[in-house]
């Protein structure tokens, strides 16, 4: 049992990591890229700007459940597999990467315009004022922003179970729910907390150093 | 001045900028706005609020785009410049902000690195400038500091620093001293003249505040919707404004020149009860302010002049000074006296009346 604990404990880490990983990979500049090209921004280009936002808005408003289903056949293309971990990382990581648009794009969206003033009026180049003045002084939000990401994604996990996908949920369910083994739900829940407790206190811990 | 014989460093040419508004109309904030601004000089741009002061600012480094007008910097029109050419012109048009515009999460040598960062300069030349500016500016030895531990007043040195680090020839500066204290205000204006002596500095200064402006500018212009209303040589601005507009906005500054217990006791009209004078305000500036005019005019209008306040100050390199007298109110003396000190350089401004038993 304590085996079936572990395994599906690193399983959870391995998917909550590599959407992460995926989703600041993509999320970034996707959310930079609908900052900049809003109106009144760096590269002003509404008719670019809106029809992003409409399709990820789109893919936002799909309840996770239904958006697992729905990605069986992309999943299956990119995995080989709709089933196990590395087929449930498929959709965790598209959730990820709107939510951490979406932080994103906050973040930036708050630090004040004056800034890229001052950059542009030093004669910085657009790339330069993204790079040098916007994602630095964004980072602290994004860091704080993403710590909440990181554990709604944790719960995103947790619906893989209903795919074959394991990890905790999966443990919970299978035991859990079908056989009702209540000291396994106790357990995962444990588990779970401090998984939580960790992220919250690191992501606080950093924001707090780089917050000036 | 030998500066208005030069070549101007910084020519604006019919600028016009609209905007389009919340309800989709265009409003034009700049209405064919020129002027030239010698090299070397401090000049003031004062208005009210929504005058269009921070757009015309803004069109100087063209980071609003006019709509139609050129804008020649060094003999370059801006306005014509590839965007290359356009920001190397932008390392020497400084500009510093009411708000300051400091990057938190650099320290203040970063801060002012961050124009060399900018034009791609060797870290060590960076680290050199930024902390010799930090020096020059009294920041010293707070290199490492981070722009939250600063007041209101290091802010600014900082974004001043920051400014001249990229080799700035013009500073534009909008309403800089805006979020500041008065204490504090006189000083960061001070420390403006001293560079532009210093560095051989062209000031831009934008401000709703004439103290700003009686501060330090050699120059005004006016503006008012959008429009140059007025402008010339400090000294006349303040001693012979003609626009209402100028005029608004000196009440506030001259207001500080009639005593309290003289404004309770002012009267728009006649009391036809009582006895009346008349209360005058003169105005002299430069020559006007040497010369023994009040005691010529009394001997030559044989009349009784109480004088109830005064000051004299100075304005960039004139003397100017405002006298509040007590005259009786009679049409020919008012007259005699009007056309007497107006032809001596002198303003006369009637005030209203006050009574006596
Ligand atoms: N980017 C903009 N979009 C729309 N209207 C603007 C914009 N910038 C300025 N305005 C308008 O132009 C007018 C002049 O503004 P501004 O130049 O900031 O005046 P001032 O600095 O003299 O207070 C104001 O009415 C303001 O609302
Ligand atoms: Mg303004």
């Amino acid at each position: 049992m304590t085996e079936l604990i572990l395994e599906s404990t690193w399983q959870t880490i391995l998917m909550v990591t590599l959407s992460s990983v995926i989703g600041l990979l993509v999320g970034i500049p996707l959310g930079v890229f609908l900052f900049i090209t809003d109106k009144g921004h760096l590269c002003q280009n509404l008719w670019i700007n809106r029809s992003a936002s409409l399709i990820i808005n789109a893919i936002r408003s799909i309840p996770y459940i239904i958006l697992v289903i729905a990605l069986i056949p992309m999943t299956r293309l990119i995995v080989g597999t709709s089933i196990g971990t590395l087929a449930a990382t498929v959709p965790l990581s598209i959730a990820a990467i709107m939510l951490f648009v979406r932080i994103v794009e906050d973040a930036l969206r708050i630090v004040p315009t004056g800034l890229t003033e001052a950059a542009l009026s030093m004669g910085a180049t657009r790339m330069q004022v993204t790079k040098k003045v916007l994602l630095p002084e964004a980072l602290p939000s994004i860091v704080s922003g993403s710590t909440l990401v990181i554990i709604s994604l944790i719960g995103f996990s947790a619906m893989a179970g209903a795919v074959g996908g394991g990890g905790l949920g999966d443990l919970a369910i299978r035991y859990g729910y079908q056989r009702y083994n209540l000291t396994v739900v106790l357990e995962v829940i444990a588990i779970l907390v401090v998984m939580v407790q960790c992220i919250q206190v690191l992501g606080d811990r950093i924001t707090k150093k780089i917050r000036k | 001045m030998d500066t208005q014989a030069q070549e101007p460093i910084l020519e604006l040419n019919g600028i016009y900028k609209s905007f389009v508004d919340k309800t989709g109309d265009k409003v034009g904030v700049l209405q064919d706005i020129s002027l030239a601004i010698p090299q070397g000089s401090i000049t003031g741009i004062i208005g009210k609020s929504g005058a269009g002061k921070s757009t015309l600012l803004r069109c100087m480094n063209l980071l609003e785009r006019p709509d139609q007008g050129n804008v020649f910097f060094e003999g370059t029109d801006l306005t014509q410049a590839p965007r290359d050419i356009l920001r190397q012109k932008r390392h020497h048009l400084g500009m510093i902000f009411q708000h300051f515009n400091l990057l938190s999460r650099r320290t203040l040598e970063d801060n002012v690195a961050l124009p060399l960062e900018i034009a791609g300069h060797p870290k060590a030349k960076r680290r050199k400038t930024a902390q010799s500016l930090l020096n020059r500016l009294g920041l010293s030895d707070r290199e490492n500091d981070y722009p939250s531990n600063l007041s209101g007043g290091q802010k600014q040195r900082v974004a001043i620093a920051r400014a001249l680090a990229g080799n700035a020839r013009v500073l534009l500066c909008d309403e800089i001293t805006s979020a500041l204290d008065p204490e504090t205000t006189t000083d960061i204006l001070h420390l403006l003249r001293t560079l532009r002596d210093e560095l051989n500095l062209t000031i831009i200064l934008i401000t709703h505040e004439m103290s700003v402006i009686r501060a330090i500018c050699d120059h005004v212009f006016v503006m008012d919707a959008g429009k140059v209303a007025e402008q010339g040589p400090a000294e006349h601005i303040f001693s012979r404004p003609k626009h209402p507009a100028t005029q608004a906005l000196l009440k506030p500054f001259l207001k500080q020149s009639i005593p309290e217990f003289i404004q309770d006791r002012l009267q728009e009209k006649l009391c036809e009860t009582k006895e009346n004078k008349a209360i005058l305000r003169l105005i002299f500036s430069g020559a006007s302010a040497q010369e023994p005019l009040v005691s010529q005019f009394i001997r030559k209008a044989h009349t009784d002049v109480n004088i109830l306040a005064g000051f004299m100050d100075q304005i960039g390199d004139t003397t100017f000074g405002t006298l509040v007298v007590e005259i009786p109110n009679n049409p020919a003396i008012l007259e005699q006296t009007c056309t007497f000190l107006s032809t001596r350089g002198v303003a006369v401004e009637q005030l209203g009346f006050i009574t006596h038993d």
